[in-house]
């Protein structure tokens, strides 16, 4: 029995390195934003829609204009987590408020121009598919976020097999 | 077509305290780090299932149990129901798509304001590409769209 429970923490710790408190409360932060949205406005925000929504002010094209009814409401949203994050940075760990990622550019660039293609022709990306569509039980979102986790997951291990650190 | 802010003078300030929860939270579950999502897609700390399945369970929670209390929203008197999408090869095309990204650079669109409002500036990177990813598939679709159904107005 005791060994049972030491070899279970034992694997807690090699699976979650980092503990998993900081995890929970700041996922539970992430539905608390989207649930107050909800509550208020039966509006299920996810992030992704701002990209196109905000491409309308300054494109004609159908695609975006479509997005018209909702783009201001998307500007404020996308700055409120800006400013969030901000206060998470000033508050909670001001430590950690001054550290810049060591990913380099060009895969943050053409990992952004893919994000961007896929989670507007996919109809939805993290918060969406993944927190508003799980949330809601859609078939849709349980198929998108099965599908972007596991090619996720074999890019970044392809990404690290080849080399490329960081 | 009226934009949806006008119904209610309390509807921008609501969406914008839900995006500063929002944006807390994923600073402080250290998803706007994108070494710690390459972490978890490399399998040495599974912490991001506690913050999408944590996430998804509390709007879960309310979005099956607002239901109980009211049937639409009060700022925008909308009915409530869930996000639902239909199920077609996009969501699979896309979904791929935006794995790839999301595999190669540890960034997701949400994590990406986030880490903006962190001061960690090279983020920019990521969200000038997805604004050009966004706009390459709405032009590719767009075009589509006029030169399958010439005559008819966007909406």
């Amino acid at each position: 029995m005791t060994e049972t429970l030491a070899l279970f923490v034992a694997l807690l710790a090699e699976l979650f390195p980092n503990g998993i408190s900081h995890y929970a409360i700041g996922g539970l932060f992430v539905g608390l934003g989207v649930a107050v949205i909800y509550v208020g406005t039966a509006i299920p925000a996810g992030a992704s829609t701002f990209l196109e929504s905000t491409l309308s002010y300054g494109s004609s094209l159908s695609r975006f204009q479509q997005y018209r009814p909702s783009r201001d409401w998307r500007v404020v949203f996308t700055v409120g987590i800006v400013l969030g994050a901000a206060v998470y940075a000033v508050t909670v760990s001001p430590q950690d408020g001054l550290w810049t990622t060591d990913v380099q550019w060009w895969r943050l660039l053409v990992g952004g121009i893919l994000i961007g293609i896929g989670t507007r022709v996919g109809k939805g990306c993290t918060s969406g598919h993944g927190v508003c569509g799980v949330g809601s039980v859609s078939s849709a979102s349980f198929v998108g976020v099965a599908t972007f986790l596991f090619v996720a997951i074999g890019t970044a291990q392809l990404v690290q097999a080849v080399g490329v650190v960081p | 077509m009226s934009a949806e802010h006008e119904q209610h003078p309390l509807f921008l300030p609501l969406v914008f305290v839900g995006g500063l929860i929002f944006g807390f939270g994923l600073g402080f579950s250290h998803m706007a780090q994108p070494e710690v999502v390459l972490s978890f897609l490399q399998f040495t700390d599974f912490g991001l299932l506690f913050v999408m399945f944590g996430a998804a369970i509390v709007t879960g929670i309310t979005f099956f149990g607002v239901k109980q209390f009211r049937s639409t929203a009060p700022l925008t008197g909308a009915v409530y129901g869930r996000r639902l999408k239909s199920l077609d090869r996009n969501v699979v095309i896309g979904g791929g798509i935006f794995g790839v990204g999301w595999g190669l650079s540890g960034i997701c669109p949400g994590a990406a304001y986030a880490s903006l409002g962190i001061g960690n500036f090279p983020i920019l990177y990521g969200i000038v590409g997805m604004f050009i990813g966004a706009y390459i598939q709405g032009f590719w679709r767009s075009t589509r769209a006029e030169s399958t159904a010439p005559t008819t107005a966007a909406d």
